[in-house]
């Protein structure tokens, strides 16, 4: 029996941006809040020791153990899915901040196209355009609606950057300038200049100098140390929840932060949520936490997987396209892009930071014209000098030796030799991508996986293929002695990193029908429940996703203000 | 008695010298060079500079490292048999050879390196999801095996060495390098016919961990005096690069370590 605690105001499953912007919002308006935590405590002076490439990038010192729980993959309904055992594709967060501590920082605006992405393919070009199975559909909110949430989290976090050019309007400039240029930065921008694109500055959450927020914390600036992306930050200069929210809301005196704590079950009764079950991961003893509301920020998958495993919302029947949970699951068309070499100029790229960079947009949503093109939708592309880590920097020039005399001594004159221009391809939903729980394969409690049915289609492959001509044309602009382009999309498989950019699942919309979450991210048939993450995304844009999260974890938190209020349907 | 054993233990304690290495070689020396000949002795193949035989006072001989030189106590094996690290070693060292360029895998200690990764986590799988049923899946589906990388190092190693014994008729380590290569190469391409685990799989594990140990941080066993780093120009453990991000010019540095991080009195 699990021991019943006292109620709280509000629960949180999960303390990463989602969580740590909801906690961090509603505290301050005195609500009380508890946060469920499944990971352990984190914070800064853990990182004295994160220079550690192996530790941190190749032995995921900071995600998700997966001896415990993972998910399972199959790429289409006739194969058997089979368990994640290792990382390959993307890892999964875990402990305080979750994601949130790991990530590069490059926080994107998604564009106005993309909130509407329905009617305005079906406007320019018409339905033909959209192919069969493609279940792209309008968000439920424009970007004008959302512009001002976008603006709090580039606020709360110091984004440092410039406008861009082709991007959404604005209602400010970003809080903090551009990080500084590099030699190769200089190069995109010139080229792409000289191809008549529009170059701007990655927006970036490590910041370009110090910078005091609205809520009073104050960051120290990015010293380019080039260990970002799988690791923390010992400068505290990039924005994660641990060094800005999370302290906001401790100061409260509001917030009761558990780590350890497991939430296996969302409680709810007569159409409404009632509180948690959670296990003491230390003890093993199981509680029940009542609440007023729930909120679930535990990632996209843990999202969908416990409404699921709870029975909320009606689960998606990839036969008949109907119910939603577990609908319209994305991710990220990464594999159009290039690789410049250079005989005679080496790079000090071993320096960087996640979100150092440039990039165009000039071939993102429908800033250009797809009339002739077999695809919607396009990527952002940019040179991004992230610190190139010499275990997993030996990019060789095709044709060389795999291993051996040869691809040592290329590995080694290549290492600071070499220029990467990529494209973040946009990923479009279709009707036989989709989440749901495995039957076979479970989770250290005995409780079914998550298990994902994904592929890639024409679609990405036609973007790939265009994609990877552009960027190989701005190398080729930017002077590199030999360009490689790579225009071929293989069948999605998880053994390789590609992008922690999953998407989908809980997604939101303008109907119940078609959507499980309104523009507030309130479960539609249990509206005193929140479910907040890239789970609300009904596909993913070509930009990464933690900017778009962020603002509508900052709109969600308005909306369960307004529900404390007054109960009932926000839209 | 029981005094006098723990005082001895305690004495061996305190002082590590007479190394294992040196016990072995005194034991080879003593029993007219049969050990030296095998494959103890091919463990000794680069008889330690640093260490001298010295007769003391009381006639008896002692092994002494010189107070200003370091040995690196870390050059153990935790986890493989001495046979398993003489293929590893050889087999390491074709995949990233000692070259112009500067050190191979055996100078920077990638064999050490693997055994001490094979004794952790890393070995045993530790934080991967190993419960059944097992079924053989897609390539796009991962590896789905059940055996943990310490099974599959010493099924695979093995298997170099039957290998090698059938078409050469010598151990991996005494093979030509060419013909080290050709091993190798059959495992890569899956020429090699396994039932047990996958050759070109294990051939995939090896490379990659010899990679590691070859760019990891020192603290791990290999990139033996930073020389990994000192190929690629790789400053490591640096606190800031603002300085320099912005500069046309390469910027070579000396690599620093994590070791430098910690305060060592």
């Amino acid at each position: 029996m699990a021991t019943k605690l006292p109620k709280t105001d509000v629960v949180i499953v999960g303390v990463g941006w989602g969580g740590g912007i909801i906690a961090s919002e509603l505290t301050k308006n005195g609500l009380s809040v508890v946060g469920l935590e499944r990971g352990k405590e984190r914070k800064t002076e853990d990182y004295y020791m994160v220079h550690d490439e192996l530790r941190y990038a190749l032995r995921y010192e900071m995600f998700q153990d997966l001896s415990k729980e993972t998910i399972t993959f199959r790429g289409n309904e006739k194969i058997r899915a089979l368990p994640m055992r290792s990382y390959g594709s993307f890892l999964l967060g875990d402990g305080l901040g979750g994601s949130g501590v790991h990530w590069n920082g490059q926080t994107f605006r998604f564009l106005p196209y993309d909130f509407e992405i329905k009617s305005k393919t079906i406007e320019r070009y018409g339905k033909s355009k959209i192919p069969d199975g493609m279940t792209i559909q309008d968000w439920g909110i424009t970007y004008d609606k959302l512009e001002p949430y976008f603006n709090k989290f580039e606020k709360l976090t110091g984004i440092s950057g410039d406008v861009n050019p082709l991007g959404g309007k604005r209602s400010e400039k970003y809080p903090t300038p551009p990080m500084k240029d590099t030699p190769g930065m200089k190069m995109f921008s010139d080229s792409c200049k000289g191809l008549n694109y529009h170059p701007y500055h990655m927006p970036s959450a490590n910041l370009s100098e110090q910078y005091t927020n609205p809520d009073g914390i104050a960051r120290a600036a990015c010293q380019y140390c080039g260990y970002c992306e799988r690791f923390g930050c010992e400068y505290g200069a990039k924005a994660d929840p641990v060094v800005t929210v999370i302290p906001v809301a401790k100061n409260t005196g509001k917030f009761e932060l558990r780590t350890h704590s497991n939430v296996r079950r969302v409680l709810h009764k007569g159409g409404k949520a009632t509180g948690v079950l959670y296990i003491d991961t230390t003890t093993g003893e199981e509680y029940e936490q009542p609440a007023d509301i729930v909120v679930m920020t535990s990632y996209v998958f843990n999202n969908a997987r416990l409404l699921l495993l709870s029975g909320i919302g009606k689960p998606y029947d990839p036969k008949t396209g109907t119910g939603v949970i577990g609908k319209n699951y994305a991710y990220q068309v990464l594999k159009g892009a290039g690789v410049g070499f250079f005989e005679d100029k080496e790079f000090n790229i071993f320096a960087g930071a996640g979100s150092l960079g440039m990039c165009i947009d000039d071939f993102n949503g429908d800033n250009f014209d797809h009339k002739d093109l077999k695809f919607i939708h396009g990527a952002n592309i940019s040179y991004s000098q992230t610190g190139a880590r010499p275990i997993q920097n030996n990019t060789v020039p095709p044709g060389t030796a795999k291993w051996g005399k040869d691809y040592k001594a290329a590995s080694v004159k290549y290492a600071n030799r070499h220029i990467n221009v990529g494209a973040q391809g946009s990923c479009m939903p279709f009707r036989h991508h989709f989440l749901d729980l495995d039957p076979t394969y479970k989770d250290e409690f005995g409780d079914p996986l998550m298990r994902i049915t994904f592929d890639f289609e024409d679609q990405d492959r036609e973007l790939v293929k265009f994609m990877g001509g552009k960027c190989g044309d701005i190398l080729k602009q930017m002077g590199a002695d030999k360009v490689v382009a790579n225009t071929e999309l293989a069948p999605y498989e998880i053994t390789t990193y590609q992008s922690t950019h999953n998407t989908g699942g809980v997604i939101m919309g303008d109907s119940p029908d078609t959507s499980a979450v309104n523009n507030y991210l309130q479960m539609w048939d249990t509206d005193n429940l929140f479910v907040i993450g890239a789970s609300a995304f009904p596909h993913n844009s070509g930009y990464n996703p933690t900017g778009t999260v962020g603002a509508l974890a900052y709109r969600a938190a308005e909306g369960i203000l307004k529900y404390h209020q007054k109960p009932g349907s926000l839209v | 008695m029981a005094n006098e054993t723990e005082e001895q233990d305690l004495k061996e304690r305190k002082e590590p010298d007479p190394s294992r290495r040196n016990f072995l070689k005194n034991s080879g020396y003593a029993v007219g060079g049969l050990i030296v000949g095998g494959v103890v002795g091919s463990l000794l193949r680069s008889p330690n500079k640093s260490t001298t035989n010295n007769t003391n006072n009381n006639g008896t001989t002692e092994n002494k490292t010189p107070a200003n030189e370091t040995v690196n106590f870390n050059q153990a094996l935790m986890y493989f048999t001495q046979e398993q690290f003489l293929i590893t070693e050889a087999a390491t060292e074709r995949l990233f050879p000692a070259d112009d360029n500067g050190p191979g895998a055996k100078e920077l200690g990638v064999a050490y390196f693997i055994d001490h990764q094979l004794a952790g986590e890393w070995g045993v799988n530790g934080r991967e999801y190993m419960q059944g049923p097992f079924y053989k899946g897609e390539t796009t589906q991962g590896y789905q095996g059940r055996l943990k990388r310490r099974e599959i190092f010493d099924i695979g190693l093995q298997e170099m060495q039957n290998y090698s014994n059938k078409k050469f008729q010598k151990k991996f380590k005494d093979l030509t390098p060419e013909q080290q290569d050709e091993v190798l190469k059959d495992f890569e391409t899956d020429e090699v016919k396994l039932t047990t685990i996958s050759a070109s799989g294990f051939f995939k594990t090896l490379f990659g961990s010899t990679m590691e140990g070859a760019y990891a941080d020192p603290l791990y066993g290999g990139n033996g005096n930073m020389g990994g780093w000192k190929l690629k120009n790789f400053p490591g453990n640096q606190m800031s690069y603002t300085k320099i991000i912005e500069q046309d010019k390469f910027e070579k540095m000396a690599p620093v370590s994590l070791r430098e991080h910690l305060p060592h009195s």
